[in-house]
């Protein structure tokens, strides 16, 4: 009975995957016939090739970033909305109602707020007085990826948090009955108490958070399409513009190699780091 | 003191900045482009759904909200069918092909089908699946099964073995106990991941991207995406569409609050 998904998901799925790593040694625009080269796209990249690297470094500044904030905002949100009453159930639904839109919405709506010349964030730091803040902020290389990163944040932070209000209503209430008790204090009781008890959490979170990061194409696409001078660009959006602006076929399955390189070595890296704690 | 300052303000802040840009694009959606340029926050001077019958008029974005709603419709049924049959086998066997299955769909997962963009696109091509519908909702099956199947399998397994052991006494396939013992006793997680699948799948944007070309195929992330070039910084337009998207999604959340929560973290958890 499990034969028809494994059926098509061997064939769309597996079979690609091979296939992938074939194109990978090969020369091929589509037009004419692909050219055997060997390992010579793979050298390339390594050796000759700065825009791979700096699509490297956004790619894990953007996924660093936004599993951080994402994380640490979901948990604080978590806690101030743990108890179930009536105002926060009615915020919590408020700040889950991000993850239901499309990126795509999602990056138009940012678009016009960070504006330069109409945009509500610019508005805001203007009526303020903070001239200095109001920057063209997806039109200029230093803060394009960082305007994205928050922007991404923005959109799941609700869903995590969602996710940690079920963990931390797991743990028992008479842990922190014990820690007043002792008199702790709030930070001790979250030290002591929260966030050791929410560390399986925090790993399904993180985890979910690296791969969602990862997969960022569709908001980043909406937004900037990597720009400017490729300062927001990431492995998903490089090897599309490699398919469709560049037509190199080959050059694009090995950048979808070291796609999957990367994202297997950052996701072992974080399983190991995350499982120490829980150890301990 | 310092926590319930703390909480208050965070609360406040996070909480504004969803209610202003929500309030920008529906107010938005009714006004001129001068005064969403001008009075970005004000109540439209009236109230009126010309942009509306403007964009119906001038785009294909009915053709293309039918469109997403065929595929998502066919992608959701679909995936369902496959992955629960897939999952109720895998709770069932605990023999070496039940954990080859599984390990199959752990791979998908760990490595999402997006990283086949260009494979796919050639394979596809190939098999003269662009521009097609049925296109799109084979590829939304292959990268929406792995989730899937680990949810659903995680309810099976919880699903007290007696059940089963009962019913195959008496003599029923498998085919029977899935039909009348797994499936109906599976509604609610059924439910939540349909919702699951609903969302990302209206919401999908790189497949439809690579796949479709032709105007009357596209779905509707694809079409918003085209009327910012075709509107350029024309944002009441703009946030017309973004309404269109949207609606049926934010009708769906208001209406069944609970369940869309819980099946949008049910996809997260279990993965």
């Amino acid at each position: 009975m499990g034969l028809p998904a494994a059926i098509i998901f061997t064939g769309f799925y597996f079979v690609p995957f091979i296939a992938n790593l074939r194109y990978s040694l090969t020369r091929w625009d589509r037009i004419t016939e692909p050219e055997f080269v060997g390992f010579r796209n793979f050298v390339n990249l390594l050796t000759n090739d700065d825009l791979f690297y700096k699509v490297l470094g956004n790619n894990l500044r953007f996924t660093f970033l936004v599993v951080l904030f994402q994380t640490l905002f979901s948990l604080i949100f978590a806690i101030f909305l743990v108890k179930n009453t009536r105002t926060n159930i009615a915020l919590r639904t408020l700040f889950f109602f991000p993850t239901i839109l499309s990126s795509v919405s999602v990056g138009m709506i940012w678009l016009f707020m960070y504006d330069p010349n109409f945009g509500a964030i610019n508005l805001f730091f203007t009526r303020l007085g903070l001239e200095g803040f109001a920057l063209n902020w997806l039109g200029s290389e230093s803060s394009a990826l960082y305007a994205i990163t928050f922007t991404q944040v923005w959109f799941h932070t609700g869903q995590m948090m969602v996710i940690y209000i079920a963990g931390l209503q797991q743990i028992p209430q008479e842990l922190y009955e014990a820690a007043e008790m002792d008199g702790a204090s709030r930070w001790q009781q979250f030290r002591n108490v929260t966030w050791p008890m929410s560390i399986p959490t925090t790993i399904v979170v993180m985890a979910y958070t690296t791969i969602q990061s990862f997969r960022a194409f569709d908001l980043i696409f909406a937004m900037t399409q990597g720009g400017p001078n490729n300062s927001s660009n990431i492995f998903a959006v490089l090897i599309y513009q490699t398919v469709f602006s560049e037509l190199r076929i080959g050059y694009a399955a090995t950048q979808s190699i070291f796609f999957i390189i990367v994202l297997v070595f950052v996701t072992l890296l974080q399983r190991k780091f995350l499982n120490s704690r829980y150890e301990k | 003191m310092i926590y319930k300052v703390s909480r208050i303000v965070s609360l406040f802040v996070f909480s504004i900045l969803i209610i202003i840009p929500s309030l920008i694009v529906v107010f938005g959606s009714t006004k001129t482009d001068s005064e969403v340029y001008n009075k970005p926050l004000a109540l439209p001077e009236k109230w009126s759904l010309d942009n509306f019958r403007f964009l119906f008029e001038v785009s294909n974005v009915g053709r293309s909200f039918l469109n997403s709603l065929i595929v998502t419709g066919f992608s959701v049924t679909i995936t369902l069918i496959l992955a629960s049959m897939c999952a109720f086998a895998i709770s069932r066997m605990i023999t070496v092909t039940g954990r080859v299955l599984f390990s199959l769909f752990a791979v998908g997962l760990a490595i999402p089908g997006q990283v086949n963009l260009v494979p796919i696109f050639i394979l596809f091509n190939d098999l003269q699946l662009t521009n097609k519908l049925s296109g799109l909702v084979l590829i939304n099956i292959v990268t929406t099964l792995p989730i899937s199947v680990f949810i659903l399998t995680a309810f099976f397994r919880e699903l007290p073995k007696e059940m089963y052991e009962v019913s195959e006494v008496d003599g029923a396939t498998p085919l029977r106990v899935y039909r009348s013992i797994a499936l109906p006793l599976s509604r609610p997680a059924m439910g939540a991941t349909a919702i699951f699948l609903f969302v990302i799948t209206w919401n999908e944007l790189l497949f439809p991207l690579l796949l479709i070309t032709d105007n009357d195929k596209r779905t509707l992330p694809l079409s918003l995406l085209s009327f910012r070039g075709e509107f350029f910084s024309n944002y009441s337009m703009i946030f017309t569409a973004v309404m269109v998207a949207s609606i049926p999604m934010v009708v769906m959340y208001l209406l069944m609050q609970r369940s869309f929560i819980a099946g949008l973290t049910a996809g997260a958890v279990k993965g």
